[in-house]
């Protein structure tokens, strides 16, 4: 990044989101995605008559299903483009390339995608185009790899198409992957800073007076920025807690363990931690606990008892 | 007020903030970027936090890649104890709008609406490709700008624009900027490389973080609290057929719908807050709002000046609203826009009552 430089102390970290969004669909997209495994293009005639792909599922102008499928052809017309001299990570091609709004023959409607071209000069509105398939194809849009440059006249006509295919695609996986640099700002950083130094500090609030940790910058009851460091802990109270009974994909935890709300000494607002060192059934409201840290964590593992006599309810109740 | 009102109360824009909008500010998190902008907003109205009758926010946990992540800004309104809150997965101009209906409805009387971004954690041209129709469009990753490239040639092709004329409206953006202390991008700045063509760099907007906030308040209340409120006298919000090729895409015909729907053809608008990310798209929307060479066009520097994604359409409005409050305009269009190539289209009538 050539972001401006920030305070040394701010903290960043690679952030990376992914997701694989399993998708069903409907019988018309069904259709559509399985008819390009089959290198067929399908549309979808509207109430009016007209032909659009790719097809959707309902009138866009009437708001009415729509199923009647027909087949249009593999060449069409560019209908606007834009040269694309530096692909991104995932587009369809690695080499420059032009994205097209492609009307395909037979079609009253353009679908979107990708022609390979020599470069800018190459392509204007109107020129002819035809479908490079994939060689590989599961029923997905990139069965299409891309259009390329194609010398013929419009020919094809929509013709009826009953849909059906054998071992049709019913849903399709949407995967995604997002990079973030992630920074958690000023009052966060102080926050995670501390920790890794076994010291744990949060932020009083100059209206109330109150200390939240972990702190967030701001105070939620005031709605102003939170600027005075206060060291708290390290022992503090158990509010209350729950029994987690389900092992957690990735999690090096033995189940029952016990997932518990900890009111810091000085803390006026109670932070989570696991609790560790006593078997699960005996953790109670105002066990007396303290962070733990394994060799080189930056965080506490867990909390286990102090081994002090337990906290008056009236002494935590407020920060349940 | 405005004797042409069309609506069960009228309410005003009262107030308006917006934070210095920067490439990066990664040393804040997202409330220490919006909390000084509520301040402010709050201070010019008097109004403190619990004396709101309605919050509403918008921003994206795109974005910010992580789920939930408004919940982390309402620690800078106050939230507790509880109050009465909204947020929208969009541009705060649609937050205003929820905040406005709610007024309407008589349960509240003033709101409060804000809205923040950062793109600079993430790479925003592929963050937004997943807006997009996940079956058709959004595994090919066509980015904001290239989709709005598409646009671009399709006005070229069709005789409504050239690169000369989009490259002026770039110049003209920023140069209007150089007076808005707030903008990213002021005073001269170079046409640069095609980034896709025929959309140059100086036809994109900077990629930046930011934050803005707008006080509504109805009838009585809007008086009291501001000298000359930014009565709203016409909101309306219309949105095009899902997918890019169904449509032409050289017209906004949701914009030109809003905009009868909110009354903007009904008297001349003397200025124009118009939410175009990308310089051909001011082409569409002075089309479709029927602007003539009279009207000021974005006096702010607009999006191409600065585009805190998911803030930049309420600034619209708020810019609007700031000028009626200090005179320099009596009736005013503000739009918002959100999606690729002028998806969804938000349009707003501000008056200001005769001096
Ligand atoms: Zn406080």
């Amino acid at each position: 990044m050539t972001a401006a430089a920030s305070p040394p102390e701010v903290l960043r970290a690679p952030l990376v989101v992914e997701f694989p969004f399993t998708r069903s669909l409907g019988p018309v997209q069904s259709a559509f995605l399985t008819g390009l495994r089959e290198r067929v293009v399908l549309g979808v005639r509207t109430t009016e008559g007209t032909v659009m792909v790719p097809p959707v599922e309902y009138d866009p102008v009437t708001a009415e299903e729509i199923r009647e499928l027909v087949e249009v052809g593999a060449t069409g017309t560019v209908t606007t483009w834009a040269w694309n001299g530096a692909p991104r990570p995932n587009q369809p091609l690695a080499t420059p390339f032009a994205w097209v709004l492609v009307r395909l023959d037979g079609a009253d409607t353009a679908i979107l995608h990708a022609l390979d071209a020599a470069g800018p000069e190459a392509v204007h509105t109107g020129m002819r185009v035809r479908i490079r398939w994939a060689e590989e194809r599961t029923g997905a849009i990139t069965d299409i790899a891309c259009f390329e440059p194609h010398d013929g006249p419009e020919a094809a006509q929509a013709t009826a198409h009953d849909g059906q295919f054998a071992d049709a695609v019913t849903g399709i996986v949407a995967e995604a992957r997002l990079d973030y640099t992630y920074s958690p700002g000023r009052s966060q950083t102080a926050y995670i800073n501390a920790l890794a130094e076994h010291r744990t500090v949060g932020e009083r609030c100059p209206s109330c007076h109150k200390v939240y940790v972990p702190p967030r910058g701001a105070c939620p009851t005031c709605g102003v920025a939170t600027t005075d460091q206060v060291e708290v802990g390290p022992a503090g109270t158990v509010t209350t807690y729950c029994i987690v009974n389900i092992k957690a994909k990735n999690l090096d935890i033995e189940v029952p363990y016990v997932y518990a709300h900890i009111a810091l000494d000085g803390a006026d607002l109670a932070l989570h931690g696991r609790i560790g060192g006593i078997p699960y059934d005996q953790v109670r409201m105002g066990l007396r606990v303290e962070p733990v840290w394994t060799e080189g964590g930056r965080h506490p593992d867990h909390y286990r008892p102090t081994g002090e006599p337990d906290a008056d309810y009236d002494a935590y109740k407020e920060l349940i | 007020m405005p004797a042409t009102s069309r609506y069960a109360r009228d309410v005003a824009v009262v107030a308006f903030a917006q934070s210095d909008h920067r490439r990066s500010s990664d040393e804040l998190s997202e409330v220490e970027m919006v909390m000084p902008v509520l301040h402010q907003v709050l201070a010019r109205t008097g109004l403190k936090a619990g004396e709101i009758g309605f919050t509403c926010s918008g921003s994206s946990d795109y974005l910010a890649g992580r789920a939930f992540s408004f919940t982390m800004t309402l620690d800078g309104v106050g939230a507790w104890p509880p109050i009465s809150e909204s947020h929208v997965e969009m541009d705060g101009a649609w937050a205003l709008y929820e905040a406005w209906v709610k007024i309407q409805t008589g349960e509240a009387d003033t709101a409060l609406v804000y809205s923040y971004g950062k793109s600079s954690p993430g790479s925003v041209r592929d963050v937004l490709t997943r807006q997009l129709d996940p079956y058709y469009l959004a595994p090919l990753w066509p980015d904001s700008v290239a989709l709005a490239a598409l646009q671009a040639q399709a006005l070229i092709d069709g005789g409504e624009t050239d690169e000369g004329a989009l490259a002026a409206v770039g110049a003209r953006s920023r140069a209007s900027a150089a007076d808005n202390p707030h903008a990213q991008l002021r005073g001269a700045v170079p046409q640069g490389d095609y980034q896709v063509r025929p959309l140059r760099t100086g036809d994109c907007p900077p990629i930046g973080d930011g934050a803005a906030a707008v006080i509504l308040a109805a009838g009585d209340t809007a008086r009291r609290l501001c000298e000359r409120p930014a009565w709203i006298t016409g909101i309306d919000h219309r949105i095009e057929a899902h997918g890019l090729g169904l449509r032409d895409l050289t017209d906004s015909p949701s914009t030109r719908i809003a905009a009868e729907h909110a009354g903007v053809f009904e008297r001349p608008v003397d200025t124009a807050e118009l939410h175009a990310p990308f310089s051909s798209q001011e082409v569409v929307l002075r089309k479709a709002l029927r602007l003539g060479e009279d009207v000021v066009v974005n006096p702010s520097g607009g999006a191409l000046a600065a585009n805190p994604v998911m803030a930049a359409g309420l600034i619209r409005i708020g810019e609007a609203a700031a000028r009626i409050h200090r005179g320099a305009s009596d009736r005013a269009v503000a739009h918002a826009t959100s999606g690729p190539c002028l998806q969804q289209n938000l349009v707003a009538v501000l008056e200001g009552e005769p001096a």
